[in-house]
């Protein structure tokens, strides 16, 4: 018992170390308050990947009243319990692969925007129209308006720029 | 399906991360923006201060400088424009109008536009005398009711955009009867396209003046024109006329409304309020006396002190066209642009309570959707011109309210390649001009930004915020702008590696260069006025004065000889004079990895974050 015990407050002090570097960071004025337009690269350097609805609640959780600023006192648990759930997850390539290659009944090594659309549309947490819009155009291959995803998924993963 | 839920997150969250990108190209655009606007009032002083130390350099009439600066002519009182004695050559094929103008003439100047023609400056210049005399009836707040009218369209700032004004008429149809228009202010400036935006729209003001209504904007003054490139545009449009036009545009736009109401209910100012905004003290000035500028405003034509009822004035009329609204509570003096107001919810609510209002409309700000609500819904900001800060960067909007008093939002984005662009490529495309107008920001302050021994990132960027004042996550930039060095700290050189001046002049130093890189805009606004010929030349002569001058000034030591060296240099052909286009040339920034078709591009674009 106490061994899984001593094991659980290793996780979190492990945790917490992580987060206070990366804050840290940030902190040029060693104050433990960080600059809120700095929050999002804080989050994604921690390996989390949150949406935008997500970087806004999480903001609106830990802000202090519309300063501008965010301090440690109030991040370091909300990231905590956002690392320890495991909340905002990095995908990794090879379940993205599988997970198109689930989509692809026929194995054909691409998907043809209206069986992507379908599926987008109607199941799982469902595209609206204008956000499949802006997916076909922004994945579909231009000349030939398939879905090459393999390719895909290795392009739009690393985010060079970021 | 666990797999489209998996797809679907991936997605998403990608986009997220490219509209974390496309918000800090965003803050860029704004920030420099702003800034020049800051930069301004910098512009003004010098202006005061050159008319106290400027002799007149040849003694023949009073100078342009004089005039354009000088609030001296009152507005209400009649200039001397001959119109009628300016001739129009038969080979003219542009419109010619007829006073009261006709829907034929209205149709006649959308026709011509489209064609890229311009219209005579006799006919400028009596639309501008028919407009005068018309503004002079109207009272400061117009006072519009739905029921005599169908829905009433509210557009916001245009900025000279000709085919975001062609789209709405197209979408929405022509200004009439049937559909009334409220063109809330920012009508000129920073597009190509000003004169004709503005001739189209006091031309159906002068033929529908119960169903056209316009809103003065803060750029609807001549100092804001002098930097923003509206009297550039006239000056080159109308070679010979030009001064003339811009005198009556200056009276024409002193004399616009600065308010309207809908219904007792809507308020629709172009900036926004402040805690001292009154509506009836609002329609009791004379509006043709204060200035939408916030220099100028502490003078008077005749020199006296102001009296306290006339500095209300200015800064209720300051109020009205530079506001912006901010989240928080309160009333604080808006610095990022040097002038109205951060008005709150609690402000906003006063106001509309106090004069029974239930919406503020406003414009000034451009925001991506080309609308936005804020204060719970009791403000909308409305913005016109869409691709304002880049191709893609946002959409227009406009507003439609019937009797109901309920706004409906009708958005368009006018496309000038026909190529469709992901919003991937669109957001690295825009996020690529961004940077490159940061760069050049940093590039003419380079001197500013120097470091002795290793800086890190916090100093690095702490340095940079307090030069440049500019509001933006600098250590998110960082890796867009220098490299690190192998022990962590901040190269802060290879931010400049691949940026180089034009021409390099040997007798220039390069504290000079910076200097004269960084006030470039100024100095050529200058040059536009000192060259009363535009002939594209100056004398030697002018230039070395007025550069004693600027720089005095500023407070910039720069050593006499090493401007007679420039100016000597600058003569490339020894007559004297100055090609100051080519002057210029010398101090814009090459970007050495862009290939020739970008530079040419870059060049024309550079325009656009002035």
């Amino acid at each position: 018992m106490a061994d899984s015990t001593q094991s659980a407050e290793a996780i979190v002090s492990d945790v917490h170390k992580k987060i206070k570097a990366a804050f840290e960071a940030f902190d040029y004025e060693s104050n433990n308050t960080v600059d809120v337009r700095e929050i999002g690269t804080i989050i994604y350097s921690l390996g989390c990947f949150p949406t935008q609805a997500n970087l806004h609640d999480l903001i609106a959780e830990v802000e202090e009243d519309h300063t501008g600023y965010i301090h440690l006192d109030k991040f370091l648990p909300a990231m905590t319990k956002v690392l320890l759930d495991h909340k905002f997850p990095s995908i990794p390539e090879d379940l993205l692969l599988q997970a198109f290659e689930v989509l692809d009944k026929e194995k054909k090594g691409y998907l043809e925007p209206e069986e992507l659309t379908k599926y987008m549309t109607q199941e799982g947490e469902v595209f609206t129209q204008e956000e499949m819009d802006e997916m076909l155009t922004a994945l579909a291959d231009h000349e030939k308006n398939l879905v090459y995803y393999k390719d895909l998924i290795s392009q739009l993963t690393i985010d060079p720029d970021m | 399906m666990k797999a489209a839920v998996l797809i679907q997150r991936w997605y998403r969250r990608y986009m997220a991360r490219l509209e974390m990108r496309r918000r800090y190209t965003w803050n860029i655009f704004q920030s420099i923006e702003y800034a020049g606007e800051q930069d301004q009032l910098q512009l003004s002083s010098f202006f005061s201060f050159m008319l106290d130390n400027f002799t007149q350099l040849n003694g023949n009439g009073p100078d342009l400088i004089s005039q354009l600066l000088d609030p001296v002519v009152d507005p209400w009182l009649d200039r001397e424009t001959c119109y009628n004695m300016i001739p129009v050559p038969e080979l003219y094929t542009g419109p010619r109008l007829s006073f009261p103008l006709s829907v034929s003439d209205t149709n006649a100047l959308l026709s011509a536009f489209k064609e890229q023609q311009t219209l005579h400056a006799r006919y400028v210049l009596q639309l501008l005398c028919e407009t005068k005399k018309l503004l002079k009836q109207m009272p400061n707040i117009t006072h519009l009711s739905t029921s005599y009218t169908n829905e009433i369209t509210i557009c916001g700032d245009l900025h000279g955009r000709l085919d975001d004004l062609l789209l709405i008429f197209y979408k929405n149809g022509l200004p009439s009867a049937e559909t009334p228009y409220v063109f809330n202010g920012d009508f000129v400036d920073r597009g190509k396209k000003s004169i004709e935006v503005v001739i189209l729209l006091f031309a159906y003001l002068l033929l529908y003046p119960d169903y056209m209504h316009l809103n003065r904007g803060n750029h609807e003054d001549h100092i804001m024109n002098l930097r923003y490139g509206f009297t550039k545009e006239v000056m080159q449009k109308h070679k010979a006329h030009g001064r003339e036009i811009l005198q009556l545009f200056q009276d024409v736009f002193s004399l616009l409304p600065v308010a309207t109401v809908i219904d007792g209910k809507i308020l629709i100012v172009h900036g926004g309020i402040s805690d001292q905004t009154d509506l009836d003290f609002l329609s009791s000035i004379e509006r043709h006396k204060v200035s939408g500028n916030k220099q100028t405003s502490n003078q008077r034509s005749d020199s006296s002190p102001q009296t306290l009822t006339e500095q209300m004035y200015n800064f209720t009329s300051l109020d009205i066209l530079w506001s912006d609204p901010k989240t928080q509570k309160g009333c604080s003096p808006n610095t990022f642009r040097g002038g109205g107001c951060y008005f709150g919810p609690d402000i906003t609510q006063r106001l509309l309570l106090q004069h029974g209002l239930q919406l503020l409309i406003r414009s000034h700000e451009c925001k991506q959707e080309g609308y936005e609500l804020c204060h719970g819904g009791q403000v909308i900001t409305i913005f016109s011109a869409s691709n304002y800060y880049e191709e893609g960067s946002n959409r227009g909007a406009y507003i439609k309210v019937g009797r109901e008093l309920v706004p409906r939002f009708y958005q368009y984005q006018v496309s000038r390649t026909t190529r469709k662009l992901t919003l991937t490529q669109r957001v690295r495309a825009a996020e690529g001009s961004a940077l490159k107008a940061l760069k050049e920001k940093l590039f003419s302050h380079r001197s500013d930004i120097s470091f002795s021994g290793s800086v890190s990132v916090s100093e690095w960027a702490q340095v940079l915020e307090s030069v440049l004042r500019l509001d933006l996550p600098w250590r998110t930039l960082r890796p867009h702008l220098a490299r690190l060095a192998p022990d962590g700290s901040v190269d802060y050189q290879s931010c400049f590696e691949d940026m180089e001046s034009g021409i390099s002049l040997p007798q220039v130093t390069s504290n000079l260069a910076e200097t004269l890189f960084r006030y470039r805009t100024d100095i050529e606004i200058i040059f536009n006025i000192i060259d009363k010929d535009h002939s594209g030349l100056i004398s030697v002569e002018e230039f070395r004065h007025t550069w004693r001058l600027f720089s005095a000034h500023l407070g910039v030591d720069i050593d006499d000889s090493a401007i007679d060296d420039l100016a000597r240099s600058i003569d490339f052909n020894k007559d004297g004079s100055i090609d100051f286009t080519e002057f210029l040339e010398a101090f814009r920034v090459v970007h050495k990895l862009d290939s020739k078709d970008q530079q040419l591009n870059g060049k024309m674009d550079g325009d656009k974050y002035l």
